[in-house]
């Protein structure tokens, strides 16, 4: 991989217009995201209130579909940079017209925007826009494929509280099938060092999986004194009907995190759940409340990340071209 | 009294076994004289270098004329079947409205008469509106010509109905062409369940959706007696059962594309909308089991599963986007490339699956032979000529191809139907 090739990477350059999953990321890429979101939230904390990284740059915030953490937490961390912000949302849209979502794109681009923050229910929607596009997309959310930005904010705040990922044993617990944030974590988290084992219902864990280098395991009782972290998933209760599992009352008493559960585990066990959390069934109010959780942390840190994306892409975009970058984009999926 | 000479080509005619340097006569429309050094001839065509065989044909292409014209209609089908090397087709019956009563069968013999490109036989529905829950008009279909029945992408949910439609169809001698996949556990998918849905977050179909509904079949077809053919097989499960089904004896054959023998579950990974097909494509070992199934002869014929759609309806988010790519025009050098090149086939076993073998599905015993007495369809084309496949240059309406830029060999020359000269090639003429 050119990407870690270490007379490439001397002086640590982001080459990538887009970032539509972490699969593409190499770990030297993990930690320059990481390291810069660092460093914003260092600025910050030390009462720094707004950056001037995008001033005069325009950010599409594209939402195919209804989000209000991750729409706001991207709209804020662009102002945080000085960039403006034009928001569109499916339910204000012409989709409904029949507007295909290539043309709703296009026509926000040709506003001036030139970066694309994109959420779709479909995969790969990012991916297809990234080829009809000429500006930098970031995927936020696409389907049940990735959330880049979602997995890079459970990394950076384990690796605040810890230290590094190497070595943790990470869980990743509940409907991994259907998860975009599973599929995120498991690339960035085995990239960096971590052991990764996905815990759920036999009907909610995807076929070959194990193929992804992680550990498959059906019982949150075996598994949950040998984790640091535990991440718990968002359960949707309209998989019940389909038939994933026979009642949320079950799923709660096979895979929710209770206050017995986390007695059992490490002293220093971290929660994280990437929410909206139902409480009483992916976990307790004792648990998401209690001392072990860093959930409320997960949403602050990931403006910085959100931010350092946004900032290294604009980067990428703008830099002029040398002969190094131009060898280092040749990696550019 | 009209005359054309072929001359100096490898003729090859699986239905006579013919495989060696021959002229060949056509006087009046029909196949007239198979031999060296024929006599002079109104005109003649210099085939030297060239394979001559009988015109191919497929056994079920979309032609989507009535109702979806912004796809494909009767002329621009049959003009990308002549630039494919087919002389004859048979339209699925699913357009709009669908080809369920003698009228609607009537009207694609009536359009192919218009477009006066290639021959086209009906195919009618096994139900009406192929709603899966009454029978349509067999039996008049069969009079207006249909050649057999279909549901075309619509699998036959009732196993009662699928097997009153086969004691039915038997009366006509008529078979069922099934589109062998479970509804229940291909709802919603968009491409095959296997390591590369769960990393693509695409949900997927198991291949056991295509098994389930293969083995009901084969047990329908040996409790009624009635013919099934298996359209677009695409699973390893699919060619064992079929494998053991001939052996007891037992009336079923099937069909296979080149798409699903040269791409594997693999090339979804760039969201490329046009490699969405039904089936889907499948991973690597499937496609060993059905080059297999085709080297012994469990799989009868190569079908280009025509499936033209118009660009607008395939930049749509995955999910949205319909099933299917335009074949016809590159299934020559497609066959050529996963069967020929790989030495899994040779040219008279690769040309009977499209000759031959879809004639004997279809039950046409005078199309795909150059016996003295047949109609003059002949396609000739160049084994060797190598060219880069661009969807923009197709006869076909449609450009939903995933196969734009491969560079490919052998390539069509001249396309012959009764004798006349319906395609020549271009570039080379």
């Amino acid at each position: 991989m050119p990407a870690s090739d270490p007379s490439a990477s001397s002086p640590r350059l982001w080459s990538r217009k887009h970032i539509l999953g972490l699969q593409d990321l190499s770990a030297n890429e993990l930690t320059m995201i990481l390291d810069r979101a660092a460093e914003f939230k260092r600025f910050f904390s030390d009462g720094c209130t707004k950056l001037d990284h995008l001033k005069g740059v325009t950010v599409g915030n594209l939402f195919f579909e209804p989000s209000t953490r991750t729409k706001t937490s991207f709209g804020l961390a662009a102002k945080r940079l000085s960039a403006e912000i034009v928001d569109f949302t499916a339910s204000s849209s012409s989709l409904t017209k029949g507007e295909t979502f290539i043309d709703t794109a296009r026509n926000i681009e040709a506003m001036g925007v030139t970066q694309m923050v994109v959420r779709h229910a479909t995969s790969g929607v990012p991916h297809q826009l990234a080829r009809h596009l000429n500006a930098g997309v970031i995927n936020a959310g696409d389907g049940t494929h990735e959330h880049p930005t979602q997995g890079l904010l459970d990394i950076f705040t384990i690796r605040a509280h810890r230290g590094s990922l190497s070595g943790l044993t990470v869980a990743l617990v509940g409907d991994i099938l259907h998860s975009r944030v599973a599929r995120s974590n498991i690339w960035g988290l085995k990239k960096l060092g971590a052991k990764v084992i996905v815990c759920g219902p036999a009907t909610l864990i995807p076929v070959h999986i194990e193929r992804l280098g992680v550990e498959v395991s059906h019982s949150l009782d075996d598994i949950v004194e040998r984790t640091d972290v535990i991440n718990l998933l968002r359960i949707q209760a309209e998989r019940q009907r389909s038939a994933f599992f026979p009642s949320i009352y079950e799923y709660a008493h096979f895979f929710g995190m209770n206050g017995n559960r986390v007695r059992r585990a490490r002293k220093n066990v971290l929660i994280l759940a990437p929410g909206p959390i139902n409480r009483g069934v992916e976990l307790t109010s004792e648990v998401a409340d209690g001392d072990q959780s860093v959930i409320l942390d997960q949403v602050t840190n990931g403006l910085f990340v959100r931010m350092s994306c946004l900032s290294l892409m604009h980067e990428a975009a703008t830099r002029p071209p040398t002969v190094n970058t131009v060898r280092s984009e040749e990696v550019i999926v | 009294m009209s005359s054309l000479l072929i001359r100096g080509g490898r003729l090859i005619d699986p239905s006579r076994g013919l495989d060696r340097i021959s002229d060949v006569l056509i006087r009046d429309g029909r196949i007239a004289e198979i031999g060296v050094t024929l006599v002079e001839a109104d005109e003649t065509l210099d085939a030297c270098g060239w394979i001559v065989c009988p015109g191919f044909i497929d056994t079920h292409v979309a032609v989507r004329d009535p109702g979806f014209e912004e796809d494909e209609t009767t002329a621009t089908a049959t003009a990308a079947a002549l630039a494919g090397g087919f002389t004859t087709i048979a339209a699925l019956p699913d357009t709009r409205p669908v080809v369920d009563n003698a009228a609607a069968a009537e009207y694609v013999v009536l359009q192919a008469e218009r477009a006066g490109n290639c021959r086209i036989h009906p195919l009618g529905a096994v139900t009406r509106g192929h709603d899966g829950a009454e029978l349509a008009d067999l039996g008049q279909l069969a009079r207006a010509g249909a050649l057999a029945f279909t549901d075309a992408k619509s699998p036959i949910r009732s196993a009662e109905i699928m097997r009153r439609a086969l004691e039915y169809a038997r009366m006509f001698d008529r078979p069922i062409f099934s589109h062998a996949q479970d509804p229940t556990l291909i709802a919603g998918g968009v491409m095959h369940e296997g390591y590369f849905s769960t990393l693509l977050g695409l949900q997927g179909m198991p291949a056991a959706a295509e098994s389930i509904f293969v083995s009901r079949d084969i047990a329908l077809a040996e409790l009624t007696g009635g013919r099934v053919h298996l359209m677009s097989i695409s699973t390893a499960g699919a060619v064992e059962q079929v494998r053991r089904a001939k052996q007891r004896g037992i009336a079923i054959t099937c069909d296979v594309t080149p798409h699903h023998l040269t791409l594997t579950d693999e090339a979804m990974q760039t969201y490329e909308s046009n490699c969405k097909v039904m089936p889907p494509l499948r991973s690597g070992e499937h496609i060993e089991a059905l080059i297999a199934g085709l080297v012994d002869g469990t799989i009868d014929a190569i079908s280009a599963d025509h499936q033209p759609c118009a660009a607008e309806k395939k930049d749509r988010e995955l999910d949205q986007v319909p099933f299917g790519i335009v074949g016809l025009e590159t299934l020559l050098p497609l066959c050529v490339k996963s069967l020929i090149e790989t030495r899994r086939l040779d040219w008279p076993q690769l040309i009977s699956k499209l000759t031959t073998g879809p004639a004997a599905i279809l039950n046409l015993p005078n199309a795909g032979t150059l016996a003295i007495g047949a109609p003059g369809d002949v396609t000739l084309f160049d084994p060797d000529a190598c060219w880069v496949v661009d969807p923009r240059r197709f006869r076909s309406k449609s450009r939903n191809s995933p196969f734009g830029g491969w560079s490919v060999t052998s390539q069509i020359r001249f396309v012959l139907v009764d004798g006349n000269v319906r395609f020549r090639q271009p570039l080379f003429s």
